[in-house]
């Protein structure tokens, strides 16, 4: 009590409080610098990776040019091997996975979303789309190795394109089907009830309205699943996807679809096998091919994403 | 001013029912646009409102007010069936609309919604241009007219027009709140309803964009009969000719609370002479 007889006005107070100096905050610099070293680790595996794979591809970049490994086909001479129908199975891969599995999988989840009432059976399905999209993805292959190749073989032809590419759209599916429902869920029930409330139809809501504002969000998570497909092996090894050289006799689409086939994934998994120090540095351009392949496909989707969104 | 084909059968048919016409004053001879009887709401087992009994005059403008949770929206959202939505929602009694009753098996909830035209509490725009957000709804009713002739009209019958009319085509979601709940008044407009439901059209606008709102409203209910929910009773006493007070009563084995209407009456009478005491400590704001 004795002290309070200086009688500190606010004044003083103020003047001795915040004349202080600036607070080191030690604990929250500290955090920062902690946060700062987790991304820069992150980043730096990346930047070794791609660095180790650059100088390892460089001496075949200066020797062939990439342009002659992207044109050449599988050869066991290293000299001579290229990936060109690694490039042409992987696309063909991902035109099915487009084909089949986008419909398929953002029709299932505007079902979901949209139509299916709140039931314990529909709650199972859910949660079962969830878990699928969980399963390692050599079981996939088994599952395809099964159906496709086995079972279906009168209509695949065995182990082709139809077979890898049936696989592969399979198993992103529950992945499309998520990402797409989640799309759909973020759309506010403001604008479904505006639909209603001008007289539309479910369908008028749904196509108007629901699935042009989530339309940027299934975009994106259909690309996440494209990438996906992209870089998939095990599944297509499963499937019997040719790792040594081959050559394709096709007249037609039809034949095409019912030949053998290999796919850039594959390739990478089986050059780098190899013994020899040439398919070692000839794997590293097969990995640059592959990633310069995902990343276009992720920007095309961005570009297309972007446009979309300015669209309103 | 155009070419639809709405009417399905005679919609000015005059219906009325007894009302206490000296209270009424001169809306009871005015023609009937919906007759409520027995109304209740179920979300599940639950009740949220019990047994209501109303009548809407045809061009008049009809506030409900009443506390937080008596039961206002769940009771103007059956007027277009929007509870059809929520997948517990259960109606029991009668609402007639021109005579018909709304919940009848044989009749179409959209075709219901395109005649009641229904705003929102929050501004609800597409999240698509400005045209395309009024041309929507003619759009799907099958609208073959001047299209270009008919949003303009709409826009100026929601007093947006002269702030929007050079550019159409930019995003709704642009606009400012008020702007944007025009909007929707617009839209609304667009198809030609014959009521529009308005669930508290202002709450989420300042004082200058409120009163744009009512002053349309009074500009637009000779050719609609508005209902509007309000928690304003400043705003029910300024723009409604009726008003329904509704309360939320304990329900003693559920221990939550149902709405039900306590007085319905003339606007000035709900405010200067309520006949129920529980009105008058509402409007006279000594409500717990």
């Amino acid at each position: 009590m004795a002290a309070r007889t200086e009688a500190l006005t606010t004044r003083d107070i103020v003047l001795k409080d915040l004349t202080k100096g600036a607070r080191t905050d030690i604990k929250g610099q500290g955090f920062q610098i902690l946060l700062l070293l987790s991304l820069l680790i992150s980043l730096l595996f990346l930047v070794v990776l791609l660095l180790d794979i650059f100088f390892n591809a460089l001496p075949v970049l200066q020797e062939r040019g990439i342009s002659d490994v992207i044109e050449k086909p599988v050869s066991s001479l290293a000299e001579r091997a290229g990936v060109s129908q690694g490039i042409y199975g992987s696309l063909l891969l991902t035109a099915f996975v487009v084909v089949i599995a986008f419909p398929l999988g953002i029709g299932a989840a505007v079902y979901l979303e949209e139509y299916a009432a709140d039931t314990r059976f529909n709650r199972f399905i859910n949660v079962n789309v969830r878990n699928l999209a969980g399963v390692p993805s050599v079981v996939f292959g088994l599952l395809g190795l099964a159906l496709f190749v086995k079972l279906f073989s009168s209509f695949t032809g065995g182990r082709t394109v139809l077979s890898a590419g049936l696989t592969l759209a399979i198993l992103v599916l529950p992945l499309v089907i998520i990402t797409a429902a989640e799309a759909i869920r973020a759309v506010p029930n403001s604008i479904r009830e505006a639909g209603y409330g001008v007289g539309a139809t479910k369908w008028e809501v749904i196509r108007s309205h629901v699935l042009p504002s989530a339309a940027p969000g299934i975009l994106t998570g259909t690309v996440l699943s494209l990438s996906r497909a992209i870089g998939e092996t095990a599944p297509l090894l499963m499937v019997g996807a040719v790792s040594g050289f081959f050559a394709v006799q096709a007249d037609t689409v039809w034949d095409r679809l019912q030949s053998n086939f290999t796919a850039l994934p594959v390739i990478v998994y089986n050059w780098a096998r190899q013994p020899s120090e040439g398919f070692r540095e000839l794997v590293s351009v097969a990995i640059i091919v592959l990633l310069v392949l995902t990343l276009s496909a992720n920007a095309i989707a961005i570009v297309l994403r972007n446009r979309y969104d300015r669209k309103w | 001013m155009n070419t639809r084909t709405t009417t399905k059968g005679d919609r000015t048919t005059q219906r009325r029912v007894e009302v206490d016409a000296s209270r009424h004053g001169g809306f009871a001879e005015k023609e009937l646009v919906f007759e409520i009887k027995d109304l209740s709401v179920y979300y599940g087992s639950f009740k949220a409102v019990r047994d209501v009994d109303l009548v809407i005059h045809k061009s008049a403008i009809t506030a409900l007010i009443g506390p937080s949770g008596c039961g206002k929206t769940t009771f103007i959202r059956c007027l277009n069936r929007m509870n059809d939505l929520i997948d517990t929602a259960r109606v029991e009694g009668e609402i007639k609309y021109h005579g018909v009753n709304l919940y009848d098996k044989k009749v179409d909830a959209v075709e219901v919604r395109r005649r009641v035209g229904m705003v929102f509490q929050k501004p609800n725009p597409f999240p698509k241009s400005i045209y395309d957000n009024i041309s929507f709804g003619p759009k799907i009713s099958g609208f073959k007219g001047n299209m270009d002739e008919l949003v303009e009209q709409a826009l100026v019958k929601a007093a947006l027009w002269d702030e929007v009319k050079d550019r159409l085509k930019e995003s709704a979601m642009g606009l400012s709140g008020g702007q944007q709940q025009r909007l929707c008044i617009a839209r609304c407009v667009a198809v030609e309803p014959d009521v529009i439901l308005m669930d508290e059209p202002c709450s989420a606008l300042d004082p200058i964009a409120t009163g744009r709102i009512e002053d349309l409203m009074q500009d637009i209910k000779n050719d609609y009969s508005i209902v509007i929910v309000t928690h304003n009773m400043q705003q029910a006493a300024r723009v409604s000719d009726m008003t329904a007070f509704f309360t939320a009563e304990v329900n003693e084995e559920q221990d939550r609370r149902t709405g039900v209407l306590v007085e319905y009456d003339k606007t000035e009478n709900i405010f200067q002479t309520p006949s129920d005491e529980r009105t008058e400590n509402y409007v006279t704001g000594r409500f717990g």
